[in-house]
């Protein structure tokens, strides 16, 4: 097992590509990732180079592997005894499926922001200041002030600087997936993943997120998975097409939806399933 | 765009069955109020809860069996309820997904539905025989034990109705278990968890069979725990198979005051369940 391991490294070591962007802090660059629900396969052999800094949007019909996907990415899946992973998924150059990779750092390298929002029962300080101040010592004012960064980083700052105390429960939808951006970024990751952030959000709410992501991508790695192809098309430098658990294309945004190679990615875009 | 005549008929049908149905429900707590309020009114004064249980002929009140009660009720409580959230926390956070928590799960059920005097027994040779005498600890065991599985079973219950996606918010920040159980899960599952205790307690409250094989009961003013203990169901119990009138009227005074309690109790564990759900 061991020496295959090496094996394929060196020799991706040689495609200057791939290397590149595992040497980039922030880029996910999967290798023969497989994924089962007990026995069922979920994902089949996915090899994926994610780049640094910028959006990368997962697309598919239902129950095509795409939240699997990013559920592998910070192992969330292990919460499940029958769920198993295999291959090898590396961040910063270390293959983050090894048992041996600590969990607390991965999912502090690693933020996740889930199809409904959910906000903790408690205050909109806490909610961020939570994983933080599990984290990292801080002062009172050190925690105040990273709390506030990180509000202002998900474009809430404005809305809720008055009532930091009330229950992030008080919260429309809309908001609440923000806090739970801010959250997320407060501990300084270097990735985001987003599964359906913005599916159960109204029109409004989903375009200032859109917005959010558009701006946040200077700073993290984000992968998003939708089901809406527009926002595919609109917040993504790249996209990813999945079919039955296979990566069936993945390329600049722009190419894969006015000129896909596979005949899968076209009919999937041009509504013929899904 | 009419109702057909034979649906608006069967739904009339239902709407009246349903109601009676519910008043024939009501009628019975509302005549058990009654009934107690009425026999045991004379005793309904002040004194009923500043004097002690009266010899046969005199006059008194259930001071000593409220105190006793009370006490045992708490203590049960105290001993039950940590025990009973933990395990609670255990079946429905740790232990998911295992075969273990799932044999525990079952074997509580069977405890749950367990007779009560089938526990006083046991306590009784546990706890009673062992010491030598009857005594307010026995009591408080035995009422605790059968708070456990109660407060085991709804910590269960609520944890689980805590939707999954709260703990995986949770852990995907990195938190350890135990801060995502202790700050996220048990605070979303509060009022969950107080109304399963509160639901408990109302339970225990009423406990006779229990209490006679382990505190018994006790004349006479005693706070001491390692003694006999005067307790309400038991003085009830005693009392209403006394052939004097002054006990008799007693006996339906603790009978009201009691179920007044547990009612109260209960409408307390709405309010609760409200709140939560509000939330």
């Amino acid at each position: 097992m061991n020496d295959s391991a090496t094996a394929i490294r060196i020799e991706t070591k040689e495609t200057p590509d791939a290397a590149g962007a595992e040497a980039t802090p922030g880029a996910i660059v999967m290798r023969d990732l497989s994924f089962h629900y007990g026995k069922t396969p979920a994902l089949k052999h996915v090899n994926m180079s994610v780049p640094a800094n910028a959006v990368t949007a997962i697309i598919g019909p239902s129950g095509c592997g795409k939240s699997t996907l990013l559920r592998t990415v910070n192992r969330i899946f292990e919460l499940y005894p029958d769920q198993h992973a295999t291959g090898e998924i590396l961040i910063d150059g270390r293959n983050v499926l090894d048992r041996k990779y600590p969990l607390a750092d991965l999912r502090r390298l690693v933020g996740m922001v889930f199809q409904k929002p959910t906000p903790f029962p408690s205050s909109i300080r806490s909610n961020v200041a939570f994983a933080l101040s599990y984290y990292e010592r801080l002062s009172k004012s050190e925690l105040s002030d990273r709390v506030e960064d990180a509000l202002r980083q998900a474009a809430l700052w404005d809305e809720v600087k008055d009532k930091l105390n009330q229950s992030a429960l008080s919260l429309s939808g809309g908001q609440q997936q923000r806090l739970c951006i801010a959250r997320a970024i407060a501990v300084k990751p270097e990735i985001l993943l987003l599964d359906e952030a913005t599916s159960a959000l109204d029109p409004i709410s989903t375009a200032r997120i859109e917005e959010l992501i558009h701006e946040l991508s200077s700073q993290f790695t984000i992968m998003i998975v939708t089901h809406n192809m527009q926002q595919a098309a609109r917040v993504s430098r790249r996209t990813a097409f999945f079919h039955l658990g296979e990566l069936i294309e993945f390329g600049k945004t722009s190419d894969i939806f006015t000129n896909p190679h596979e005949q899968r990615t076209r009919d999937y875009i041009t509504g013929r399933y899904g | 765009m009419a109702v057909p005549i034979r649906r608006r008929a069967a739904d009339i049908i239902a709407f009246l069955f349903a109601t009676a149905a519910t008043a024939f429900g009501l009628l019975w707590l509302f005549w058990i109020l009654w009934t107690t309020l009425r026999e045991g009114a004379a005793a309904l004064t002040p004194r009923l809860f500043t004097e002690m249980t009266p010899p046969p002929g005199s006059s008194g009140g259930l001071l000593n069996a409220f105190y006793g009660s009370a006490v045992m009720i708490l203590l049960g409580l105290v001993v039950g309820t940590p025990i009973g959230v933990a395990a609670g926390t255990y079946l429905a956070e740790h232990g998911r997904h295992t075969r273990a928590a799932a044999v525990i799960s079952f074997v509580n059920d069977i405890l749950l539905s367990a007779p009560s005097i089938v526990i006083g027994l046991f306590v009784y040779e546990l706890v009673v025989v062992s010491a030598g005498h009857f005594s307010g600890y026995a009591g408080a065991v035995a009422l605790g034990i059968i708070l456990l599985p109660i407060v085991v079973r709804t910590t269960e219950e609520s944890l689980r109705l805590v939707p999954d996606q709260m703990r995986e918010a949770g852990f995907a920040l990195g938190l350890p278990r135990w801060r995502v159980t202790w700050q996220i899960i048990y605070k979303a599952g509060l009022s969950a968890i107080l109304t399963g205790i509160l639901l408990g307690v109302a339970r225990i409250a009423g406990e006779t069979a229990p209490l006679l094989f382990t505190a018994l009961n006790n004349q006479f003013w005693s706070s001491s725990l390692n003694a006999p203990l005067a307790n309400v169901p038991v003085v009830i119990f005693q009392y209403a198979m006394s052939p004097y009138d002054e006990w008799h009227t007693l006996a339906w005074a603790g009978a009201f005051v009691l179920t007044a309690f547990v009612l109260i109790l209960n409408i307390l564990v709405r309010l609760l369940a409200r709140k939560g759900i509000s939330k």
